[in-house]
């Protein structure tokens, strides 16, 4: 996986720079595929794709997916051949995604952009290990392709929040699953059939991260990391995200996740030999770091 | 017909509960005002923990407790569900089921949506696992539920479907508005609920109907994702309220349908509760995340009820087993039928007074 980094992607506002950004998601895509961006995004998506773009905005614009990176990946998938309103960028709520700074838009020739309260959930359970849910029929019926947009951040109940958790924003019922740190209801939902089949690619936005205080945004717990993780393997993403998340805490003089009571094992769970979804052993992922 | 089948939709309902709900404008839920919560302390960092039910959720900013139903906005507890009705439906108080409180009564009962449990095999799951804003809903302050039961001859408001623990502050302040009009209040609940807030709701409550799942913590664990000693602890409270509660056991085969098991609870139930509680063993129908286990035995239900009444118990019920011989009440000391059932109808209720017109016992209930 691949963890880019740029300085430079911040004006001295610490407003977040669009064409910044966009060369350090082209930097962050060839490391990864060790092509370029553009050959990159084509081997993820075709013309006849509806690609789902999963991002975080529970916590308002202080810390969720920023709209200039999902702008930037729009940009790219338009060039891979998908047409504009073939994109959806979607959460749970239209108010959510209103309050993070995104436009609801449900037709028209530009990306659509709307919250599952606008498009509902299947009637079908679907189900694996001890979760049952109902999925967004965006990501059941609409979406061929889904790329996961979350945000790093430290979680209250499930410890750390990054690649796995943001698809607790796909079913109805989340609030069933944060007993017992999220173990084993995490990696259970990315079981989920549609979920799982259609994820091709996570892009954690980690350019605003949180250490301790989270889901909510607390500025004071916040800092710029200005850093993109890129991975397929949502376990392998997750666990470098937990240690990088870690790393600040002990920087700042705070207990571990572990220690804290809240260690995020379900990023373990996800890569057990039940779950398959990746790898989350620390000596087996290669981590790539690119500094622009 | 299943319980799912004969629950309204909102169609049906603003047509059954029609002539003046025409006239109310009824504002859609993004107009109505948000209702702050009752049981919660507030933390640090705009976090609060939820004091209503066992799992006591510590609950950050801008997320919902394990119901789904009351949300952290700011560092203040909400429910979302105060008077968002998503069912309504008139039945007789023989379906919640109380038998043995005001026979034939026509129970005017509402739910809304979300539960503080996760029942594999939940009959109403559409809306007890779903959160407010994924179903329609109506909007229905306290005093037009009232006035609505009254308008329909309904002497009862029952609080079912879903578990009306999670709206416990709409239910008490119709409860409240009810008895000053004379209409009687039923909870039909687990029992899931932390003591205080059931003990104000024994303020205004007139009978209580507990879904006893099992007698064992590896049910509740494994197949309704909760804890068996907090529901116990309820009834317990309910007896020492004076408060009339009937026990409802679904039985499952393979799973809650040890002999061993009943034996315990129904002694369990003659000890700390009384022999005058009724309790009805109830035939399940494969649902949900069980559709793949087959219905109830007759036979299993029959040894139920013997294992009931074994153990003392006076009122000893089979349910979901229309024409059964278990579905009548029959005085403890005489052994006479005293009402004839039919399903959820009455076809004879010889009780006079509250007493046996053969050998004039007193008969446990409310019968006027």
């Amino acid at each position: 996986m691949v963890l880019a980094t740029a300085e430079g992607v911040r004006n001295r506002n610490r407003s977040v720079l669009s064409a910044p950004l966009q060369r350090l998601l082209d930097s962050a895509m060839e490391s990864y595929f060790q092509v370029k961006a553009g050959q990159a995004w084509k081997s993820l998506v075709r013309p006849n794709d509806v690609v789902g773009l999963k991002v975080n905005t529970l916590a308002g614009r202080g810390l969720s997916t920023h709209p200039e990176l999902v702008e930037a990946v729009c940009e790219r998938l338009q060039e891979a051949g998908v047409a504009a309103n073939r994109i959806v960028i979607w959460d749970r709520l239209n108010r959510d995604l209103e309050r993070a700074g995104y436009k609801i838009c449900t037709s028209g020739p530009s990306p659509r952009c709307y919250g599952n309260d606008v498009c509902g959930y299947t009637q079908q359970v679907y189900e694996f290990g001890a979760a049952a849910s109902r999925i967004s029929r965006l990501v059941v019926e609409t979406c061929t392709v889904l790329i996961n947009l979350p945000i790093l951040k430290d979680h209250g109940i499930v410890g750390a929040s990054a690649g796995l958790k943001n698809f607790f924003g796909a079913i109805d019922n989340p609030n069933k699953y944060h007993d017992a740190t999220g173990d084993p209801y995490v990696a259970d939902v990315n079981r989920l059939d549609p979920i799982r089949r259609k994820h091709r690619l996570t892009i954690c936005d980690a350019l605003t991260a949180q250490y301790e205080g989270g889901p909510p945004f607390m500025a004071q717990w916040s800092w710029p990391m200005n850093s993109l993780l890129v991975s397929a393997d949502l376990p392998a993403l997750d666990r470098i995200g937990w240690e990088l998340i870690d790393e600040k805490r002990q920087q700042m003089k705070l207990p571990t996740l572990k220690q804290a009571g809240r260690e995020p094992r379900y990023i373990l769970t996800a890569a057990d030999a039940r779950h398959g979804l990746g790898i989350a052993d620390r000596e087996r992922i290669r981590l790539i770091r690119c500094t622009l | 017909m299943s319980k799912k089948q004969e629950m309204a939709t909102r169609r049906q309902f603003i047509r059954q509960t029609g002539c003046c709900l025409c006239a109310l404008a009824w504002p859609a839920r993004a107009d109505v005002p948000l209702f702050e919560a009752r049981y919660y302390e507030k933390l640090p960092h705009r976090k609060i923990r939820c004091s209503l039910c066992p799992r006591r959720c510590v609950i950050d900013d801008l997320e919902r407790g394990y119901c789904g139903v009351r949300e952290n906005r700011g560092g203040v507890y909400y429910s979302l569900v105060y008077g968002q009705v998503v069912s309504a439906h008139i039945d007789p108080i023989e379906k919640k089921p109380l038998f043995h409180f005001l026979p034939s009564a026509r129970a005017f009962s509402i739910a809304t949506a979300g539960c503080n449990v996760f029942c594999k095999f939940c009959q109403n799951w559409e809306i007890s696992q779903s959160r407010p804003e994924q179903i329609p809903a109506t909007f229905l302050p306290p005093p037009q539920v009232v006035r609505l039961a009254k308008d329909k001859s309904c002497p009862v408001i029952a609080y079912t479907y879903n578990e009306p623990v999670i709206f416990t502050e709409y239910m008490y302040d119709i409860a409240v508005q009810g008895r000053s009009l004379g209409v009687r209040s039923v909870m039909i609940s687990n029992g899931y609920i932390e003591p205080q807030p059931m003990r104000d709701l024994c303020k205004v409550l007139h009978a209580v109907k507990i879904d006893l799942k099992a007698f064992s913590e590896r049910f509740y664990k494994e197949l309704v994702s909760g804890q068996l000693r907090p529901v116990l602890d309820t009834l317990v409270l309910l007896r020492e309220e004076n408060m009339w509660t009937e026990i409802v056991y679904l039985v499952i085969p393979g799973q809650n349908d040890d002999r061993k098991e009943l034996t315990g609870m129904c002694r369990w139930i003659a000890a700390e509760l009384g022999p005058e509680v009724p309790v009805h063993f109830t035939r399940f129908h494969p649902m949900y995340r069980l559709a793949n286990v087959p219905a109830t035995p007759l036979a299993t239900l029959t040894m139920a009820r013997k294992i009931g009444l074994d153990a003392g118990l006076h009122y000893v019920y089979t349910g979901n087993l229309p024409g059964d011989e278990g579905e009548n009440t029959y005085c403890p000391n005489c052994h006479k039928q005293v009402i004839h059932r039919f399903g959820y109808t009455i076809l004879e209720n010889r009780i006079q007074n509250g007493r046996c017109p053969d050998c004039r016992a007193l008969l446990a209930g409310v019968w006027e």
